[in-house]
């Protein structure tokens, strides 16, 4: 349930977005979830609702479109690139799930295949970000 | 936008007092003086956290000997309680492996840990800070407004220049200073206290070095019985900062 705080963050930036630019309604959210991240989309997306439901500027009626970055990772040190989904097939659950939690220990279990180093650079799909707020 | 900014202060809101143990140099005793701190802190009756903001060289949990056990998952992260201390490190999740991050990575490794986490109620939380003005104490500077900064020196003039620094870039940033105590003394030197008069900051007090205090690394009890940890309680029960009302 780490995607319930995830998504009390979500909802708490769009209200104070909506208050700043005097919204009285937030129509829709956009959101980026990076791959890195492993966000479980259902529990996320039921957390979004429930948690928007009693919010003042109002947005429990909000068009939430959520999409998954793939991740790529880019080693600094030979330049290779690669995806995050090759990466995690030989991670453990464990290593797996902590990534999940902070996905800076990426560093701590990943390594470029092909110089082995840990010295890379999340190019994208790190974790969970707001493109855009609309509303009226 | 990144969400997880908005949502620090809420999860910091019922923690009364923050705490950011800070120094110059590596080695002076900081990790030791932080863990002792939320141990007293415990000890006299208040509830008090401990986070290690050190994610290259975490050490508070080597010093309280502390293994096999992991936050509780709701609605984020709950860090779990030992010796009366809530604690949370990085290394639930790197676990005794290093953790070769750069900058950028401390930074949002440190805005995720601070987004997540449901301390709840709690008097005091205690921040391990790794030495110098880098990353992670501008990272607690920008996202917790509230910490006030405890500066750990000794009478070494190389760690003293370094918190002069230290102090001098706080003092900037308008950040409040709790003062700096001395660690590891072995002379009567003033050079920590005369140094530091032109900050106008309080010289909270002296630990005197403990020759026996290596003997009780890993063991809490222990720790709380040396020499070393009724100098740290003196300096808690004379510093105005450290009274509160207990919850």
């Amino acid at each position: 349930m780490h995607e319930w705080a995830l998504a009390e963050a979500v909802i708490s930036t769009a209200l104070k977005t909506a208050e700043k630019e005097r919204l009285k309604e937030i129509t829709k959210i956009k959101i980026k979830m990076g791959e890195l991240q492993q966000i479980d989309i259902e529990i996320f997306e039921f957390a979004l609702k429930e948690i928007s439901q009693p919010q003042r500027p109002i947005v429990r009626n909000a068009n939430i479109e959520l999409e998954t970055e793939r991740a790529i990772l880019k080693c600094r040190v030979c330049g290779q690139e690669w995806p995050f989904d090759d990466a995690m097939k030989g991670l453990s659950e464990e290593q797996s799930e902590s990534i999940h939690f902070v996905p800076e220990i990426a560093h701590v279990y990943i390594r470029c295949p092909e110089c082995e180093s840990p010295d890379f650079e999340v190019m994208k799909g790190r974790g969970v970000w707001i493109e855009s707020i609309e509303g009226e | 936008m990144d969400p997880r900014l908005d949502i620090i202060d809420k999860r910091l809101k019922n923690v009364n007092r923050l705490v950011a143990i800070s120094g110059g140099k590596g080695g002076t005793g900081k990790s030791l003086i932080a863990s002792t701190l939320a141990l007293t802190l415990s000890e006299l009756g208040y509830k008090a956290g401990l986070l290690d903001l050190d994610f290259c060289g975490p050490s508070t949990h080597i010093i309280l000997g502390i293994r096999g056990i992991y936050p509780k998952e709701e609605k984020g992260i709950i860090p779990p309680e030992i010796y009366g201390i809530k604690f949370l490190s990085i290394i639930y999740y790197a676990g005794d492996n290093p953790s070769p991050l750069r900058g950028i990575d401390i930074s949002n490794a440190t805005i995720e840990l601070l987004a997540i986490t449901q301390w709840g109620s709690l008097d005091f939380l205690i921040i391990d800070m790794p030495p110098g003005i880098g990353d992670a104490t501008l990272d607690t500077i920008r996202l917790i407004k509230r910490a006030g900064f405890l500066i750990i020196a000794t009478q070494s003039k190389v760690v003293v220049e370094t918190v002069k620094k230290v102090l001098t870039i706080l003092k900037e940033l308008k950040v409040p200073i709790i003062g700096v105590a001395e660690n590891m003394k072995t002379t009567r030197s003033p050079l920590v206290k005369e140094q530091i008069k032109t900050f106008n900051v309080p010289f909270l007090g002296e630990i005197d070095f403990d020759k026996h205090l290596e003997d009780s690394i890993g063991d809490a009890s222990k720790l709380l019985k040396t020499n070393f940890a009724q100098d740290v309680k003196k300096i808690v029960l004379a510093t105005p900062e450290f009274k509160l009302k207990k919850r």
